[in-house]
């Protein structure tokens, strides 16, 4: 037996500074928060939004110097297990940019930091252990790292979502992640040790080569493809494998939800869109062949109308905002997974463009329900009549991100969405573009239902209808996210053209 | 008789199977948390089987990365299932309803 030692060599890890960063910050925060025992909340706060800028900073570097270079193919590092690619790029900047605006808004709320700001910085620690797990995702080139960290990933979500440990509904939402996740993962776990018995390889570009000029059953293939997908699936919450979601988004703290229907599910995206289009599919641009005629477009291309479809469907019905946005989420997944199936990097680059947007409106939405949760201490939509006059600058700011989700001009939703559109009538997926027309309209209805009870609605007499007064920095961060949103809308060339070059330099 | 790769392979997909059934039927955390641990075993299993069968130490990397990210999960999973104990005395899923419409 031959064990292929391939030790790394350490200047490999000038590539991978954010990450090493990111995991120093973790570790920083979580003693200091240990050694300040409670007294100074804000040295973990602290540390963690330095960490996270100092992160960004180099992140970004690394993506002009690999823009100025006029290329960003990748750097592999740690032997094959990682690369560093322009993909990776675009997507380090989009989670550090998610998980600063989180931290900083988590600062303001309640259901984090307790009533009395007792409760200790872990969640400061987390969201940046979380970020540097996400960036492994987005750069794993082997089923091994793949495996890693999609598990890192789900490790600290668990957590996560039962940080609030006094709270019934965040512990239950803890054990149902815990419970789906195990299972899900245990299934694709399953579907790659297959795959590596095929090919011999975990590189997924050995992998391709060895399916390419092997024999391989066609069937046992489809079966391990449908295994891998399962797994990858419930990590971006699609249909049939999204039970999880709405109740872990109802039942964890807003904050955490709002990381959750943004990070894990573009990473996820990330991890897909690597493995899939260099495992399962050879060649770029106009000649994207499928290897094996495994036709997991297809597959893929039904699940995205059942999961936009069945979204959309279920959002109709909720009196929950919170659990309303989560089955958004579910929705806006069902629209990405369009642009994956369409075998060009057309295609894909509109899903990193919607990524971008997504994450600026969806984390805006689910921030200001946790301003007003601060207040009310409800996220029922019955509870919210009138409260658009009682802060009026959050409340026009919740009606931008409400408009950008679905898809109104002149917001960025509707650039993301009109890409994506365009992706898909490109390659004559006819159908496709219907459905998910249709579905823009049906969600039209429950978004305003939100922005009606907002600003429409009469409240009822004896209503405390008194100014909310909200916290400066609540504004500030609102304002991070929803001046883009209106931006992206109007000026959104520069950004489409990142997307597409973070597409064009992914390296196999 | 020789023991092949095949066998290997009929016993891991036994187990998985097993592991499957097990988490769909059963309604204790617990157990369900078990059967998942199954599940990874025979995956476990199949890894070793091929690596031997490839002559190719990437398989016996995997299991031993396998074993660690299971235990964490384990770990995680059993503390929850204690703070959720503490407060409703019972560890069986169907009774864990606050969170259903």
């Amino acid at each position: 037996m031959e064990l292929n030692l391939n030790i790394p060599s350490w200047s490999d890890l000038r590539f991978w500074l954010p990450e090493a960063i990111l995991c120093i910050t973790f570790l920083v925060a979580l003693l200091g928060d240990l050694v300040v025992r409670g007294r100074r909340t804000w040295v973990p706060f602290a540390v963690s939004v330095a960490g996270l800028i100092t992160a960004g900073a180099y992140a970004v570097a690394a993506m002009n110097h690999g823009l100025d270079a006029g290329q960003f193919q990748g750097h592999t590092i740690m032997g094959s297990l990682m690369i560093v690619d322009g993909m990776a790029g675009f997507f380090r900047l989009l989670f550090i940019f998610a998980s600063l605006v989180t931290v900083l808004f988590a600062w303001t709320s309640e259901e984090i930091m307790g009533k009395r700001r007792e409760n200790k910085g872990e969640f400061y620690a987390l969201t940046v252990l979380l970020t540097a797990a996400m960036m492994v995702m987005a750069e794993a080139r082997d089923l091994l790292m793949l495996f890693l960290s999609m598990e890192a990933v789900g490790l600290i979500s668990y957590v996560m979502a039962g940080y609030m440990r006094t709270s019934l509904r965040s512990s239950e939402a803890s054990l149902k992640y815990v419970l789906f996740g195990a299972v899900s993962s245990a299934i694709m776990l399953y579907g790659m040790s297959l795959l590596y018995g095929m090919t011999g390889a975990m590189e997924f570009d050995g992998i391709r080569n060895a399916l390419i000029s092997g024999t391989v059953d066609p069937f046992a293939l489809l079966v391990v493809v449908v295994l891998i997908l399962a797994g990858m699936s419930y990590k971006i919450a699609a249909v049939p494998f999204h039970y999880w979601c709405p109740d872990v988004y109802e039942g964890a703290p807003t904050p955490v939800s709002a990381i959750f229907s943004v990070g894990p599910k573009a990473a996820g995206f990330a991890l897909m869109i690597r493995f899939f289009y260099t495992t399962f599919a050879a060649g770029t641009d106009a000649g994207t062949q499928l290897v094996q005629d495994i036709n997991w477009p297809l597959l893929v291309a039904v699940m995205s109308v059942a999961t936009m479809t069945y979204g959309n469907l279920v959002a109709l019905r909720q009196t929950n905002v919170k659990r309303m946005l989560a089955y958004s989420s579910i929705a806006h997944v069902g629209y990405l997974l369009m642009g994956f199936v369409l075998l060009s990097s057309a295609g894909l680059a509109s899903i990193l463009f919607y990524l971008l947007v997504y994450t600026l409106m969806n984390l805006g939405a689910f921030f200001y329900v946790v301003a007003i949760n601060n207040h009310l201490k409800s996220e029922e939509l019955s509870d919210y009549v009138g409260i658009g006059f009682r802060a009026p600058w959050a409340g026009a700011m919740m009606v931008i991100f409400l408009a950008s989700l679905t898809g109104v001009p002149p917001f960025a939703g509707f650039v993301g969405k009109f890409y994506l559109f365009t992706a898909v009538l490109d390659k004559q997926w006819f159908w496709l573009a219907i459905v998910a027309a249709l579905n823009s309209v049906v969600s039209l209805y429950y978004y305003f239902k939100v922005v009606r009870a907002m600003f429409l609605s009469t409240p009822a007499e004896g209503t405390d209808m008194s100014p909310l007064k909200l916290h400066w920095l609540q504004y500030v961060v609102l304002a991070m996210l929803a001046i883009p949103t209106l931006a992206l809308g109007l000026f959104f060339e520069e950004f489409k053209g990142l997307a597409d070059m973070a597409i064009g330099m992914m390296g196999g | 008789m020789e023991i092949t790769l095949t066998h290997y392979l009929l016993l891991a997909a036994a187990i998985f199977v097993t592991g499957m059934v097990g988490f769909i039927v059963r309604r204790n955390a617990i157990v369900m948390l078990m059967c998942v641990e199954l599940m990874l075993s025979s995956v476990n299993i199949v890894f070793a089987a091929f690596s031997r069968f490839h002559l190719d130490g990437g398989g016996h990397v995997f299991v031993l990365m396998n074993f660690a990210v299971a235990a964490a999960e384990a770990a995680i999973g059993l503390a929850i299932l204690v703070e959720i104990f503490r407060r409703r005395r019972t560890v069986n899923v169907d009774d864990l309803k606050t969170l259903m419409e």
